[in-house]
C-alpha cells in the first residue's frame, strides 16, 4: 500500500487546457473522493493516475515511485470501471483471475486468491457463470473482486455505482467502504454524486472547471464550504444562497429589504455586497424574520422540503416536524445565525 | 383487435413484398439449376420446365466433372476467395481499429482516404495493375488474384468496422490495459469477438463480388493452372456454338462452395444480432 501525490498536474487537448495544475496529497489508506459537475476535470484526473492518458505537466506519484511514464499495467494498481468492463467471454472466475495470469502466477495461487475474494464478496456461487448471467451488482462485484486480487498499492473507482438503481446504489455504497475498512488500501472514487462522495470519503476533493475548488473532510465542507460552488454543490436540497448588502454596523445583511441578522466577522464593511448561505435545515418557523410565501410541498417522510418564494427568488426550507402549511400560505422564518454563511458576491469567496 | 388486426395486415403486406423480391431474385438461380440437369433439347424446347424422366439428363454435369481441370478450377476459386477474404479482414479490423481506438493528426482524413475506395472502382487501374503484376513476376498467380482482391475489399471492411469498433466499450479496452494486455491481444482477445457480427457482414459483402469475378482472373491470370471457376467455365461458351448444358452445370456447382460459405458466416450474422437482441 501506498500514498498517492500529486503536483501541479495539467492536462491540455491541443490548446485546450482541461486541468490547471492540481494538487493532491493522499495518505496511504485513505478513501478519497473526486467529486464534481460533469466535464469538471475528475475521470481525466482519474485515467491519468491510472496511465490510460497522457500527463501534460507536472509529476504523480504512488508511493515513492514516480509513475508518469509508466503503462498502466506496471503502476501497480486496480480500477472499477462505471459499465464494469467485464471480459464477456470469460467466466467470472477468469475474470478475476485474469490479471493474476497475465503477470505469470501459478495456477493454484491464482484460485487460492480468487476464492479468497469471492469469499469477501459473496460470488463463491457465482464463479462458473459468464457476466452476461448476473445482474448489475454481480457485475460490479466481480469488477471489484478483479481489482481486489491483485492486491493493488492503490483503488481507482471510476463512477462505479452510476449504472445500479437507486436501492442497490444505498447497499453497493456500503459494501465499498466496508470492503475499504477491512482491505485498508488506497483509494481514490469518483462521482458526480455529493451524497456518495459525502457518505463514503475520508477526504472530498471538490472539483470545478479543472480546479479544485475545495478539498477536506466530508464535514468540514459542508460546515464551511470555501466558496459559492462548494455551498451549494454539497448538500441537499442545495444551500440557499441570497445576494445581499452588508447594513449599517456590519450585523446583518439586507436581503431584498429584510435584514438578516449574523454574527460578526472580519470583512463586514457597511454596503459591501455580500451572498448570504443558508442551509435549508437551518430555516425555521418564528414570529420575526423572512416572509415568503408557499409555493411547492414536497414531503419525504422523514421530513418535509418546502419550497418559498421571496420576493423574486426561490428559497427552500427543511422541516423534521410536520407543519400543515398549504400552498399561496405566507410563512415567516428565521435563520439559525450562528450557522450563516457569507460570500464574496464578486468572488464567490466564504467570508470569515 | 383493431390494432391487431392492422398489424397482421402490415405483417402480410411486409412479407408478401419481401416473397415476392425473393422470388423475383431467385428465378434465374432456379432456372440455371433445372435446366442444369436437362437433355439439351429440352432446353431450347422448354427453357421453364422442371426436369422429366425422359428430359432428365445429366450430360452437363458428366462433361465438367470430366474435364479434368474442374476440380483445380473450384480449388483456385476456393484458395483466392478464403485468402483474399482473410486478409481483408485481418487488415480491414487493423486499420479500422487504430482508426477507431487512437488520437493522430490525420485521423479523420485517413480515415476518408481508406473509404475512398468505395467509390472509385478497382477496375479502373486495371492498366495499372497489369504493369505491376508484371514488373513484379505475379502474372498468371493466385497471389496477384489475392492481393487485387485485398486491395478491393479493404474500403468497405474498414468503413464498416471503424463504426462497429467505435461502440466497443473504451472501459473495457482500458481494463484490459491495466491488467498489462498490449495492445494486439486488446484487439485479437477483447475487440475481435466482440464485433464478430460486423466481420461477417463485411465477410458475405467482400465474399461475392472476389467468388463471381471474370475480370481479373481473365486478365491476370489465365493460365491453365491458374483459372478460377468463373474463368474456367468460359471454356463451354464458344463463339459459335456453347455447351448450355456443361454451362449451366459449371454454374450450379459454382453456387455450392459459396452457398456453404455464406451460410456459415450469416450464422455469425444472426447470431450476433439476437445477441444484442435478447440482452
Amino acid at each position: 500500500m501506498a500514498g498517492v501525490t500529486i503536483r501541479d498536474l495539467r492536462k491540455a487537448y491541443g490548446g485546450l487546457e482541461v486541468l490547471h495544475g492540481v494538487n493532491i496529497d493522499i495518505a496511504d489508506g485513505q478513501f478519497v473522493v473526486l467529486v464534481g459537475p460533469s466535464g469538471c476535470g475528475k475521470s481525466t484526473l482519474l485515467r491519468m493516475l491510472a496511465g490510460l492518458e497522457s500527463i501534460t505537466a507536472g509529476t504523480i506519484q504512488i508511493g515513492d515511485r514516480v509513475v508518469n511514464n509508466l503503462a498502466p499495467s506496471e503502476r501497480d494498481i486496480a480500477m472499477v470501471f462505471q459499465n464494469y468492463a467485464l471480459y464477456p467471454h470469460k467466466t467470472v472466475a477468469a475474470n478475476m483471475g485474469f490479471p493474476l495470469k497475465m503477470r505469470g502466477m501459478a495456477k493454484n495461487e491464482i484460485n487460492s486468491r480468487v476464492e479468497r475474494a469471492a469469499d469477501i464478496l459473496g460470488l463463491k456461487p457465482y464463479l462458473d457463470r459468464y457476466p452476461r448471467a448476473l445482474s448489475g451488482g454481480q457485475r460490479q462485484r466481480v469488477a471489484m473482486g478483479r481489482a481486489i486480487v491483485r492486491d493493488p498499492q492503490v483503488f481507482l473507482f471510476d463512477e462505479p455505482l452510476s449504472n445500479l438503481d437507486a436501492k442497490l446504489r444505498v447497499q453497493m455504497r456500503t459494501e465499498i467502504r466496508e470492503l475499504h475498512q477491512r482491505l485498508k488500501t488506497t483509494t481514490v472514487y469518483v462521482t458526480h454524486d455529493q451524497i456518495e462522495a459525502m457518505t463514503m470519503a475520508d477526504r472530498i476533493v471538490v472539483m470545478r472547471d479543472g480546479h479544485i475548488a475545495q478539498q477536506g473532510a466530508p464535514l468540514e465542507l459542508y460546515d464551511r464550504p470555501a466558496n459559492t460552488f462548494v455551498a451549494a454543490f454539497i448538500g441537499s436540497p442545495s444551500m440557499n444562497l441570497l445576494p445581499g448588502v452588508v447594513g449599517a454596523g456590519g450585523g446583518s445583511v439586507e436581503v431584498d429589504g429584510t435584514a438578516i441578522a449574523v454574527p460578526p466577522r472580519q470583512g463586514m464593511d457597511p454596503g459591501r455586497k455580500v451572498i448570504v448561505g443558508i442551509r435549508p435545515e437551518h430555516l425555521s418557523i418564528a414570529s420575526s424574520g423572512i416572509t415568503a410565501t408557499v409555493v411547492v410541498i414536497e414531503p419525504t417522510g422523514s421530513e418535509t422540503h418546502v419550497v418559498l418564494r421571496l420576493g423574486s427568488r426561490e428559497l427552500t426550507a427543511v422541516f423534521r416536524e410536520r407543519h400543515a402549511f398549504r400552498p399561496g400560505d405566507t410563512v415567516t422564518l428565521a435563520p439559525d445565525p450562528t450557522v450563516i454563511h457569507l460570500f464574496d458576491e464578486a468572488t464567490g469567496d466564504r467570508i470569515g | 383487435m383493431a390494432q391487431a388486426r392492422s398489424h397482421l395486415g402490415r405483417t402480410i403486406a411486409a412479407h408478401a413484398v419481401l416473397i415476392t423480391y425473393t422470388l423475383i431474385a431467385l428465378f434465374p438461380v432456379f432456372v440455371i439449376v433445372i435446366n442444369s440437369m436437362k437433355s439439351r433439347k429440352a432446353i431450347f424446347a422448354e427453357p421453364l420446365a422442371l426436369p422429366r424422366s425422359d428430359t432428365f439428363d445429366l450430360i452437363g454435369f458428366t462433361t465438367v466433372l470430366q474435364q479434368g481441370d474442374f476440380f483445380l478450377y473450384f480449388l483456385n476459386s476456393l484458395i483466392v476467395t478464403v485468402a483474399s477474404l482473410f486478409f481483408v479482414l485481418l487488415f480491414g479490423a487493423m486499420a479500422a481499429f487504430a482508426l477507431s481506438e487512437y488520437r493522430f493528426k490525420g485521423n479523420t482524413l485517413m480515415g476518408l482516404y481508406l473509404a475512398l475506395g468505395i467509390m472509385i472502382p478497382i477496375r479502373l487501374g486495371t492498366v495499372a495493375i497489369l504493369q505491376m503484376m508484371v514488373a513484379a513476376g505475379l502474372v498468371n498467380t493466385l497471389t496477384a488474384l489475392i492481393l487485387v482482391y485485398t486491395a478491393q475489399g479493404l474500403p468497405l471492411a474498414v468503413f464498416i468496422l471503424s463504426e462497429f469498433m467505435k461502440q466497443v466499450s473504451d472501459d473495457l479496452k482500458n481494463a484490459g490495459r491495466i491488467d498489462g494486455l498490449s495492445e494486439y491481444r486488446i484487439f485479437f482477445t477483447l475487440v475481435l469477438p466482440l464485433v464478430r457480427p460486423a466481420m461477417a457482414t463485411v465477410a458475405v459483402f467482400s465474399m461475392i463480388p472476389i467468388w463471381n469475378d471474370l475480370w481479373f482472373p481473365l486478365i491476370l491470370a489465365p493460365s491453365e493452372a491458374t483459372k478460377t471457376i468463373t474463368l474456367g467455365s468460359q471454356v463451354f461458351i464458344g463463339q459459335f456454338v456453347t455447351n448450355w448444358n456443361a454451362v449451366l452445370a459449371a454454374l450450379s456447382l459454382a453456387i455450392l462452395p459459396v452457398l456453404v460459405l455464406y451460410l456459415v458466416f450469416s450464422r455469425q450474422l444472426i447470431r450476433g444480432i439476437t445477441a444484442g437482441a435478447v440482452k
